[in-house]
């Protein structure tokens, strides 16, 4: 009887996976600043969080595809520009042809960063389709976040490219937060342990 | 005062920083091979180089190409022969030819990338380049072609 609850316990793991609770991932750099970890408090700021990384200013460059996507239905960038290797593009098809280091003026002109680009090939950091545990897991996973460490993340919150999610250019809607309440939620969701949601 | 290298030759011009570079390019010297299109990055017409790159004049400041290398048709080729053009006149392939210097300057990016392209390189490569007369077959054809000259010109030397 014991043996068969045992058996039954590893296959529901197996199934499941960790369990399904607020979980936390280590994180390159953590062991150096033990703050008060607070997995309902992470969580709760993490889901502030998730709106605005699942806001088409964030998650139109970075598509579950090889091709950008564009305005607020998220549709497929025209032209169809090609991610390239290093993010950046293919042959006469680089970001940096149309996208300036600004953005231009007028509706329906390219927006622009000086580091306007995709995620590379290697690190795809997708955030299309991910629902909220799968988003945060992968942000905390120094292998899957673009080699970040605990700082890292969060100075990436501070990123020029980041920041343009809220100077869009003309025409383009806003994530739900402003950018000091993202910036907020964000160090707030890592600080106390960048745990992720249940589901 | 703005200083720009066009071509291989410095030019001064005094413009607003903020002016687009094809109005330079056009309206200030006169070099009018790169086309106006749309004028939002959308058509590939005013495609020239900017330090090798395929760059959309129509919504590039003049700032941008400060102290940097712009090529543009005129330039490509000093005499006119360069492998693209060879192919382009070969295949015939303009009809209106608006969009054909834009065309011809994308593709010349691919090639200096690629040596070989195969259909979805160039497909990849041109998809920013609108030709509203439709020769978007003939312009592939053409690449292949240019492809073949580059290589048999480099094998002779």
């Amino acid at each position: 009887m014991v043996i068969l609850a045992l058996l039954v316990s590893i296959v529901a793991g197996a199934i499941s996976g960790p369990a399904r609770k607020a979980s936390h991932a280590r994180i390159a750099g953590d062991e150096e600043t033990e703050l008060l970890k607070d997995s309902a408090r992470s969580v709760a700021a993490f889901k502030e969080v998730y709106k605005v990384l699942m806001h088409p200013r964030c998650m139109n460059c970075h598509p579950a595809g090889d091709v950008p996507l564009q305005n607020d239905d998220s549709h497929l960038h025209a032209m169809l520009p090609r991610r390239g290797n290093g993010g950046h593009g293919v042959y006469a098809m680089k970001c940096a042809n149309c996208h300036q280091p600004t953005n231009t003026p007028g509706l329906r002109t390219p927006p622009g960063n000086p580091k306007w680009a995709l995620p590379p090939a290697d690190m795809k950091m997708v955030f299309q389709n991910k629902n909220p545990r799968e988003l945060a897991l992968q942000i905390m996973d120094y292998k899957s976040n673009g080699h970040k460490n605990k700082a890292q993340l969060i100075e990436h919150a501070r990123d020029t490219l980041v920041k343009w999610g809220w100077d869009p250019g003309e025409g383009r809607s806003l994530p739900p937060l402003n950018y000091q309440e993202f910036v907020a939620a964000w160090d707030t969701w890592i600080n106390t342990g960048g745990y992720a949601p249940a589901r | 005062m703005i200083t720009l290298n066009i071509n291989k030759k410095n030019y001064n011009v005094d413009v607003d920083q903020d002016t687009p570079l094809l109005w330079v390019l056009r309206d200030t010297l006169g070099l009018v091979g790169t086309k106006y299109g749309c004028g939002v990055a959308q058509c590939g017409a005013c495609t020239i180089h900017l330090n090798g790159e395929a760059v959309r004049s129509c919504v590039t400041k003049v700032s941008r190409a400060a102290g940097q290398k712009v090529v543009t048709i005129e330039g490509l080729a000093e005499k006119g022969d360069h492998p693209l053009q060879k192919a382009w006149l070969e295949l015939d392939v303009s009809q209106c030819g608006y969009c054909q210097a834009g065309q011809v300057m994308s593709a010349a990016v691919l090639l200096k990338e690629n040596k070989a392209p195969t259909d979805a390189d160039i497909d990849a490569a041109m998809a920013g380049n609108i030709c509203r007369c439709g020769t978007y077959l003939r312009i592939r054809d053409a690449i292949h072609r240019a492809a073949d000259i580059q290589r048999k010109g480099t094998e002779k030397t």
